[in-house]
């Protein structure tokens, strides 16, 4: 096995094609334990690892997902659904950002979708993933249907606007002010988008890699042991 | 006294005047306004009001006795649970999620082990016995949620006998989650791939103790509820929602049920072998508070025959395994209780200190690196005391979460507290809100 094939992909099921999507690279990790630069003697310094994460699945996608699809396409026509992915049995969808609002209208109003429940929103940041570094990850369930359909929108670091989908949905309303407050989306036309969670005047989107999880170093028994994020790991 | 009092002062703002009011100082309010008082007045309540459930702040803008806006502040108790989540291997992470909603660990619990479970593949070679024990426990766990809903809503409206005997039923079930996990709360029992233990003998003799007694005892919430005529004014018609108003906002939970809607994940959705179980869903028609507590009260019964169908399976899955069967995923060890308290058990020791190299190194692997998950998402939602807690994993393919997402129902419910507010009397916000039942543990992680 070479040492850059990626590791841990979801196993390829006996059932058919469509639920092996082909792997998508969202990150590259180098060594172990968290050694960097020279002085490196883990002996683990030449590992390279792949982060790769489901990619898009071709059609047929199996169970009532082509259905859907379908419809959902025929609705808002081409450009809006970027990719559809169909992975442990759950249907993804990534829309594109500014046809937002529109996929969500359809997927609540149409009668062969009418995803009435809103399960809001929360964020993924993949630091490496050029400009499309902030996912955010919506869930929507169907009562009508007794489905579950997921949602992803991906922005770049640099733009990371969203529109809000708070007039479709208004239980997205403090989901989407959470996810402002940790990932920093901005989610425009969001009736009041204010932190939540963190005080008014604090720095930084918590949440995110680069933002450091902070601690003390404690000590026990004359042995100090560092804060979690400052101990090694396995990359 | 008042005037001592270094806590209650006055002092101008921008705004207006403010006062801090500690209590038995109105007075001091009604004198400072004037002659020619403002109308319109704004009350914080809390963070640290004893009637918000933990530090819930209200604010909310008065005219007299109605309420004419109604805001929520939250963030008090945020413990940033989630991004501690992502430093630690997928077993820990349950110690950490089980401190979220502290009123039903079990639910956090199961719900992001049966998200890691999906990602690994393993749904369905999770043992038999391991997923009784869940729902046994997931069912516990109503009964004593949904009691201390009762037991504190009928404290804040006067009823202290609910919450007197709220608090000994309680007691029970926490007395036999301490027997079962060795823990009152924050459990960490359920585990990815089982739970973390077997039934400790006797146990299910004290589940039918338990049962025979809650079947004596349930009954008094309704007879001294039920048609009280106090209870029923303070709670009728107060904190009303319909189904459009539950499903625009994203409600679940007792709430949507007592518009008359029977949404359940248990029964739409089944997990942990809900299918196999013999219950109902209760609803009511009257979409207020007083539909709320009867659903509330319905579904310990419903939570009651549950346990009593999960008693009878385990007496005969005695000696069954309760973690699943691959030793990659597996925790290794059964744990006992030592001279010195909870820890691995004296055999296992034995085993990888003195009999098996091996079977040492897998032990030091596995608890200090844990196990890989595929990379990948996923979403798995149970039907918690409070309505549907999700729980949104993604992996990285490595040994901690890359990202861990809770959807609490508390946090989802309360956006629904200015609605059911707005237009009624300040009393009644109080009302509305325990009928919301919101636990700031989970609505703020």
């Amino acid at each position: 096995m070479s040492d850059t094939q990626p590791e841990n992909l979801p196993a390829t099921s006996a059932a058919g094609d469509a639920q092996t999507p082909a792997a998508e690279v969202v990150d590259q990790r180098q060594g172990m334990f968290g050694v960097r630069g020279t002085g490196d003697t883990s002996g683990f310094g030449g590992l390279r690892r792949q982060v790769a994460l489901p990619g898009g699945t071709p059609k047929p996608y199996g169970s009532w997902f082509d259905g859907a699809t379908e419809r959902l396409e025929g609705l808002v026509g081409d450009g809006a659904i970027e990719k559809v992915v169909v992975d442990r049995n759950e249907l993804t969808l990534h829309i594109a950002r500014e046809r937002l609002v529109e996929v969500c209208k359809h997927l609540r109003d149409d009668e062969a979708l009418r995803f009435e429940f809103c399960s809001g929103v929360s964020g993924v940041h993949y630091p490496n993933e050029t400009d499309r570094e902030l996912h955010a990850v919506y869930h929507l369930l169907s009562l009508t249907h007794n489905r579950r359909i997921r949602l992803e929108v991906s922005v770049p670091d640099a733009d990371p606007h969203i529109p809000s989908i708070v007039s479709v949905y208004p239980a997205n309303d403090w989901h989407e002010r959470e996810t402002w407050d940790f990932f920093g989306i901005i989610f425009d036309g969001h009736p009041a988008l204010t932190r939540i969670q963190m005080p008014d005047d604090w720095p930084g989107h918590p949440q995110r890699k680069d933002y450091p999880l902070g601690g003390i170093d404690v000590e026990y028994k004359g042995a100090v042991i560092p804060p979690p994020d400052t101990r090694r790991s396995y990359n | 006294m008042t005037t001592t009092d270094p806590y209650a002062t006055t002092r101008e703002t921008t705004e207006g005047k403010v006062f801090t009011v500690t209590g038995q100082d109105w007075d001091s309010v009604v004198a400072g306004l004037g002659e020619e008082p403002e109308e319109r007045i704004v009350v914080n309540m809390g963070p640290q009001h004893p009637s918000t459930h933990g530090v819930l702040r209200l604010i909310l803008e008065i005219e007299g006795e109605t309420v004419t806006e109604a805001r929520c502040g939250i963030g008090y108790l945020h413990t940033g649970i989630e991004k501690n989540m992502e430093f630690r291997s997928w077993t820990q992470g349950v110690t950490f999620c089980t401190r979220m909603d502290y009123l039903s660990p079990f639910y956090n619990e199961t719900a992001y082990c049966l998200a890691v479970e999906r990602l690994l593949g393993i749904e369905d070679q999770v043992p038999e016995k391991a997923n009784v024990m869940r729902v046994l426990l997931m069912e516990l766990n109503r009964i004593s949620s949904h009691l201390v809903c009762i037991a504190t809503g009928g404290m804040e409206i006067g009823a202290l006998t609910v919450m007197t005997i709220g608090f000994r039923e309680r007691e029970m079930t926490l007395d036999l989650f301490e027997l079962i996990t060795g823990l009152r709360m924050n459990h960490a029992f359920v585990r990815p791939g089982g739970v973390a233990q077997d039934l400790p003998p006797g146990a299910l003799d004290k589940i039918r103790e338990y049962i025979t007694w809650m079947n004596k005892h349930l009954p008094e919430y309704a007879e001294l509820c039920n048609a009280n005529p106090i209870f029923k004014a303070r709670l009728q018609n107060v904190g009303h929602l319909d189904l459009a108003g539950c499903m625009a906002l994203g409600i679940s939970g007792p709430t949507v049920r007592s518009t008359g809607y029977p949404l359940d994940l248990r029964k739409t959705q089944p997990y942990c072998g809900y299918e196999t179980y013999d219950f109902d869903v209760p609803t009511w028609d009257s979409a207020d508070s007083y539909g709320r507590f009867r659903v509330r009260l319905q579904e310990m019964h419903e939570s009651l025959k549950i346990v009593e169908q999960c008693a009878d399976r385990l007496a005969k899955l005695e000696g069954e395994p309760v973690m699943i069967a691959d030793k990659k995923i597996g925790w290794p060890s059964q744990l006992a209780v030592g001279t010195d308290g909870m820890g691995n058990s004296l055999d296992h020791i034995k085993h990888i200190m003195g009999e098996s190299m091996e079977a040492l190194i897998h032990h030091f692997k596995l608890v200090t690196e844990g196990f890989r998950v595929p990379a990948g998402q996923a979403y798995v939602a149970i039907e918690s005391p409070r309505g549907e807690l999700g729980c949104h994993l993604v992996s990285d393919g490595g040994t901690k979460p890359y990202r861990a997402h809770f959807r609490d129902p508390s946090f989802a419910n309360l956006q629904a507290m200015p609605i059911m507010c707005e237009g009624g009397q300040v009393a009644d916000v109080i009302v509305a809100v325990a009928s919301l039942d919101p636990v700031m543990g989970g609505v703020d992680r």
